[in-house]
């Protein structure tokens, strides 16, 4: 019985931190794009600086009709958005937070897991890309395989570096193995991790594949209503889940003062500290172009996180 | 192409990342219109406002509007000679004055070409119609924004007298000596 609460209120708390932690995201991207910028944001909604601003958007999307062209693959149409939003829910169970087993569920395999699930979350955009019938979303939807396939691989190097430099596949293994000159020693294998991972969520300035001047908004040019939200709240799920992955992975996760104690509140801070670094990525960059996003990939990426696995190995040959 | 070469790879990433994060330190310049009013510069020019009791209805503001936006009706009046045996007076009433605020172009040019000073600059701008037929304004509102316009601002330190104090100072000098005179004789 005991068993069964325990699962029950790890489910239920990941579901929580699933649900309001991409609109607190959404909503500091709000005011620190705003301020960015020299404007205020919004100010009306819920009173104090607008701080209900999203749940008026979620409320306004809510109402609006969910529309499905007609020469649309309606069954693919409509499960879309789900492939693009639950993976992530999926990968926040696995996700450490705190020492002594502070994690909705340990996987043994916890980063293989973790990659392949966050792969998935993609294959939503290529399949609403393709079931609209319309050639702005296929387009988008190629270019969002296109980048799918550039950036997967650089992503899964750097991945790879940390788990050899760890010996182990399980996040909390990672964190419980890190020691703090982990971080200048995978700093290439972070930077290259990070910014496939941005690219990966087709975050600017890696949105070519919605590139609302050029393609209108790619994919999700058909979607309407609830289903768009859920569009992009998967896009500000995937920054968090993406944000504390970069933490667990190459910032030490709860490792900090106090960790004992308070070392959730570590994996928390710097989490958010990534999330900071997202929108002001956003905020200071234009959008690259398709070819120059290609380029960065294969010639950029790709060389470096190969040579963090070489780094990671000499280091790890020479200290063991 | 010999300058880039001397700069760090990625100073210019950098320089980015700087200048939006210096700017999000800073006040932001959006004027939160409705809930606080915007401070006006002094002369702003936002409508012309009538002060009837100087108008005497000689239409060289009517005559002068480029857009020919002045409306002014009037008639005139005899008034009794003042003293017995004298002429009788004629004198304009005004009737009608308004400004159609759809054509105006705020040029200002029948403010400064009235000679008996009967029209201001208010920097009122709040009054906005949903027909345009609505914009022509009567007398009445005119003279509403009348109470608007602020005291003219001091002068600049170093400013040239105003010619009116000039005058005025002539003028007393000269009743002030026609009296002294008069205490001579």
């Amino acid at each position: 019985m005991n068993d069964v609460l325990d699962v029950a209120l790890r489910l239920v708390a990941v579901l929580v931190v699933f649900l309001t932690f991409p609109l607190v995201v959404g909503q500091t991207e709000h005011k620190v794009m705003a301020h960015m910028q020299g404007r205020l944001g919004p100010m009306y909604a819920g009173g104090f600086h607008g701080w209900a601003q999203l749940v008026a958007d979620g409320v306004k999307f809510a109402q609006k009709e969910d529309v499905v062209p007609a020469n649309a693959d309606r069954r693919i149409f409509q499960l879309a958005p789900a492939v693009a939003l639950l993976p992530y829910l999926l990968v926040l169970i696995a996700i450490p937070v705190g020492p002594h087993g502070f994690v909705g569920q340990a996987i043994d395999a916890g980063l293989f897991f973790v990659l392949a699930v966050m792969g998935v979350g993609v294959l939503g955009s290529l399949m609403a890309g393709w079931a609209s019938a319309n050639k702005f979303s296929l387009l988008g939807g190629l270019r969002t395989a296109a980048q799918l396939m550039a950036y997967e691989l650089p992503m899964l190097l750097a991945a790879a570096s940390v788990a050899m430099a760890a010996g182990t596949l399980s996040l909390p293994g990672i964190v419980e193995a890190y020691h703090w000159w982990w971080t200048p020693w995978q700093i290439i294998g972070a930077v290259v991790f990070f910014t496939a991972g941005l690219a990966e969520l087709q975050r600017p300035p890696f949105d070519m594949p919605v590139a609302d001047s050029e393609i209108i908004f790619g994919a999700y040019t058909e979607y309407t209503g609830l289903r768009f939200a859920l569009f992009l709240l998967a896009e500000y799920a995937g920054i968090v889940v993406l944000c504390a992955l970069t933490t667990v992975l190459f910032l030490g996760g709860w490792h900090g003062p106090w960790s004992d104690s308070v070392g959730w509140l570590w994996t928390l801070i710097k989490t958010f500290v990534l999330a900071f670094i997202v929108i002001w990525l956003r905020v200071t960059y234009p959008r690259m172009r398709e070819d120059q996003l290609q380029k960065l990939a294969w010639t950029g990426l790709i060389p470096l996180a190969l040579a963090q696995i070489a780094l990671t190995g000499v280091v790890k040959v020479v200290i063991s | 192409m010999a300058q880039d070469k001397k700069k760090l790879p990625g100073s210019g990433l950098a320089k980015g990342l700087a200048v939006t994060l210096r700017t999000m330190t800073r006040r932001s310049v959006t004027a939160q219109y409705p809930d606080l009013q915007p401070e006006l510069p002094p002369r702003s020019r936002g409508v012309i406002a009538l002060f009837e009791e100087n108008c005497t209805v000689c239409m060289l503001c009517a005559r002068e509007c480029p857009d020919w936006c002045i409306y002014i009706d009037s008639h005139k009046e005899t008034m009794p000679a003042v003293a017995p045996g004298g002429r009788e007076r004629s004198r304009n009433v005004l009737d009608r004055f308004a400004i159609d605020f759809s054509l105006c172009m705020y040029c200002g040019i029948c403010i400064e070409v009235c000679p008996f000073d009967a029209l201001f600059w208010s920097p009122e701008f709040e009054y906005a119609e949903t027909d345009i037929l609505e914009l022509t304004h009567e007398r009445d509102k005119l003279r509403d924004w009348m109470w608007t316009v602020p005291a003219p601002p001091p002068l600049d330190p170093g400013a040239e007298e105003p010619k009116e104090l000039a005058a005025a100072q002539k003028s007393a000098e000269k009743v002030a000596a026609a009296r002294a005179q008069e205490g001579d004789a």
